[in-house]
């Protein structure tokens, strides 16, 4: 049995006297797409921000995170890529999309600003930004929503990191073009052999693509295992509950009658 | 948490309010600390601190109560300071939520006016003012206004704009709120903080502005100011330097005071949206 | 066709980098006393575009909306103002909705003033009732909305919409910023509300699956167009247009079998 890639033990976090994270154990496997599912208040976001070191001045940490892959804390950009959930302000409004992109590059792959900008428009074409060439000089806020995340993504992945962290990457989207995001993300992972950290509160929509899930509430990991198994057969009431609320075509309306 | 204890948890705010405090008691305390006339002779000219007990921080030239003159002068930098600080925002807020509602050819219209007053140097203009009007107290009141209002007023107007397109403002007119009771009910007072916060910038600017008009001899000439003892003392600096530092000090800590308690008011405002 | 809210032919166009965008584009529909009318599409269809229209937080460029059998878009100022008692509308942020400074007694206090539902002795308890209704408890009265939860903000919301005795509500977006478990009990709250009192609602959302929970009728947009519209089981077991098709297979399954 190879060494997780990331081993979370007896992790707590805390703003003042809240806590925000209570004694989790997780492991995260090398090359597997996880799950973190839960609703607001859950802890996942936190999760996720305490991996990449992104927690507020205040929090106070206590349990230990360690990373057997890498040998030390990662490096954001080398290590991993972070995707935040509002593609709106996760970029710079003032850089073009290349220059965003590229930065990463350069930065992490020691590329010089020619090698790099041609590198990233070969990530814009892949995560299927029409006219890479064009988007290359575009601002932000001349792309949709959609197409932002898409950017996001891209710059993520510039460096080859080995994990990569959407924290609730598709929360903000509409449900068409989030299908079409998860399905980029699932792609782009097997074909890199990245290891994904997707965080959402959609149970179903984790269920389409990842191997295993993590279910939180209020700060504790309720459940974690193979997606499948969960799914068919949860262990806790909770996640029997998220089962049970989640709603799509086939469940019973609660109007019956119509109105003529 | 109630404003106060915010502001009293940062360090800045305690001390900006302390010092606030202290200059506000000195000055109600004036007539009672040294009652009579600040401006009338009260001793042996060039009297030197602490050599006599009935005045305590010496004399100026003329004879004057030194002591006297520093509490008097704390009343008139703190009246005319805030006087002064108060009218310009009140100015500002006008004209910014009257450019933010309004908008179009009134809104170009106002900002250009903003344009003009936030070109001109304050201090220039209020000087101008004072030099072409006169030097009683609301006229040099009124014209440290002028100076000052352009910047809470482009600040009002962005904020009017900004708070205009969120929801709940849309959800006023939905439920049918009249136009003047959503500016003023629903509006005004979230555009309010950040235009607070930099109303204690204005009073040091507004206090700073009357002392440099008094030292000029463009004060009231009828009452005891800070800018005017630092001027008077300017002849004989070498020999009793007490005369202008002494005031130079108070202006300087008052000055300070205020920057303080706006710091820490702002850090206070700032954590208005913690539920924690 | 007696329903409340008629909407014909409406357009509205905006022009973007030189470019007239048509956010609208010959809009017609109709809602009938008691039901729901769902309105789906992706971001950018066009749909919250017609909810400030209807609202009249947005003027059309052309067309007209027959509410209550009045010509809806000819009124204005008092008139205008008196009349929205009877149109409402529920937001998808349950936060932004509110003033940050306001407690649930006065948002709830103002359209009963604005309207004189009540005087100023009997409003409280008309407030007490109006949460008591959504499932609030009354001591919730005095509590800054800001510290509610994101379904109670919401509940709130509903109450402050029901409060003038609406015929119609618009809904645009109003539970997909809340969690999931939460969802469940907004909309049969919703559902109630429409039994007891009437209410048609006008339910937009891009999530195909909570649209299909509560409407009689769906409404397809796509581009500022209504693209199909028919009874809702209909709609999304046979679809006809392209845009319901993307909906359709774009809502999120539970997957419990292996691939």
């Amino acid at each position: 049995m190879s060494p997780p890639f990331c081993s979370v033990r007896n992790l707590s976090v805390r703003y003042g006297l809240e806590a925000a994270l209570k004694s989790v154990d997780l492991d995260i496997v090398r090359g597997e797409r996880l799950a973190i599912i839960g609703e607001s208040g859950s802890g996942k976001s936190t999760l996720a921000r305490t991996l990449a070191g992104l927690l507020a001045e205040r929090a106070r940490i206590e349990g230990e995170i360690t990373w057997p892959a890498l040998g030390q804390a990662p490096l954001p950009g080398r290590d991993f890529g972070f995707v935040f959930q509002d593609p709106g302000t996760s970029l710079n409004p003032v850089l073009t999309i290349g220059e965003q992109v590229a930065e990463v590059a350069r930065r992490h792959l020691r590329l010089d600003w020619r090698q790099a900008y041609v590198h990233a428009e070969g990530l814009l074409d892949r995560v299927r930004i029409p006219q890479p060439a064009r988007a290359m000089r575009a601002f932000p806020h001349q792309l949709s929503g959609g197409q932002r995340q898409r950017v996001a993504i891209a710059a993520a992945i510039a460096a080859k990191p080995a994990l990569l962290i959407a924290d609730e990457a598709t929360s903000a989207l509409d449900v068409v073009v989030q299908a079409e995001i998860v399905r980029l993300l699932d792609g782009l992972v097997r074909e890199e052999g990245m290891t994904l950290l997707f965080i959402t509160h959609d149970i179903a929509l984790a269920s389409g693509f990842v191997d295993r899930v993590a279910v939180f509430r209020k700060g504790e990991l309720v459940e974690a295992g193979p997606v499948r198994s969960v799914l068919s057969s949860p262990a806790e009431s909770y996640t029997a509950a998220l089962i049970a609320n989640h709603r799509d075509l086939s469940t019973k309306p609660l109007i019956t009658e119509v109105v003529s | 948490m109630t404003l106060l204890k915010r502001l009293l948890r940062t360090p800045e705010g305690t001390i900006g309010l302390v010092i606030l405090a202290a200059l506000l008691i000195a000055g109600l305390l004036a007539p009672a600390i040294s009652p009579g006339d600040p401006l009338r002779i009260a001793g042996r000219a060039l009297l030197s601190p602490f050599s006599d007990p009935s005045l305590p921080l010496g004399t100026d030239r003329l004879g004057r109560d030194v002591l006297a003159g520093l509490l008097y002068g704390a009343r008139t930098s703190l009246a005319v300071g805030i006087a002064a600080a108060l009218s310009a925002m009140l100015l500002g807020l006008f004209v910014g939520m009257a450019a933010g509602f309004a908008g179009g050819a009134i809104d170009e219209a106002l900002m250009r006016v903003v344009d003009a007053f936030q070109i001109v140097p304050g201090f220039l203009l209020a000087l101008a003012f004072v030099s072409i009007i006169g030097v009683s107290t609301p006229v040099v009141v009124f014209a440290i206004a002028l100076g000052t209002w352009a910047d809470p007023a482009r600040l009002t107007r962005a904020q009017v704009l900004s708070i205009r397109e969120r929801d709940y403002v849309a959800a006023a007119r939905v439920i049918g709120m009249h136009p003047a009771e959503i500016a003023f009910k629903e509006i005004l007072p979230n555009a309010l903080p950040p235009v607070l916060a930099l109303s204690a910038t204005i009073v040091a600017g507004a206090i700073l502005t009357e002392a440099a008009l008094s030292f000029l001899g463009l004060g009231n000439p009828n009452l005891a100011t800070w800018g005017s003892m630092i001027a008077e003392g300017r002849s004989v600096l070498r020999s009793a330097a007490y005369l202008s530092v002494l005031p130079g000090l108070a202006l300087a800590i008052t000055v300070l005071g205020v920057h303080l308690f706006s710091e820490g008011l702002t850090r206070a405002l700032g954590h208005e949206g913690d539920s924690r | 066709m007696n329903g409340p809210l008629t909407v014909d032919a409406l357009s509205k166009a905006y022009s973007s980098s030189g470019r007239r965008v048509a956010a609208l584009d010959n809009v017609s529909l109709t809602i009938t006393a008691g039901e729901t009318l769902g309105l789906v599409g992706a971001s950018g269809s066009g749909k919250s575009t017609l909810s400030r229209v209807l609202l009249r937080l947005l003027e059309p460029d052309a067309g007209s909306i027959r509410f209550e059998g009045e010509d809806w878009l000819a009124l204005r100022g008092v008139d205008l103002r008196r009349r929205r008692a009877h149109m409402q509308m529920v937001f998808q942020d349950p936060l932004g909705a509110f003033n940050p400074l306001a407690s649930v007694a006065s948002v709830l206090d103002d359209p009963l003033r604005i309207h004189d539902i009540a005087d100023r002795k009997q409003r409280p308890a008309e407030i007490a009732a109006l949460l008591e209704r959504v499932g609030l408890p009354t001591a919730f009265a005095s509590r800054p909305v800001r510290t509610l939860s994101g379904g109670q903000r919401q509940r709130v919301a509903i109450a402050r919409a029901i409060a003038t005795r609406p015929s119609l509500l618009v809904l645009d977006e109003a539970v997909s910023a809340l969690d999931v478990t939460v969802r469940g009990r907004i909309l049969e709250l919703l559902v109630e509300l429409q039994r007891e009192r009437g209410l048609a609602y006008l339910f937009i959302s891009h999530d195909l699956a909570v649209v299909r929970a509560i409407s009689h009728r769906i409404a397809v947009m796509d581009a500022g167009r209504i693209v199909e519209e028919g009874p809702a089981a209909d709609v999304v077991t046979a679809p006809r247009s392209d845009a319901a098709r993307r909906l359709i297979a774009a809502v999120p399954r539970l997957v419990t079998e292996p691939a």
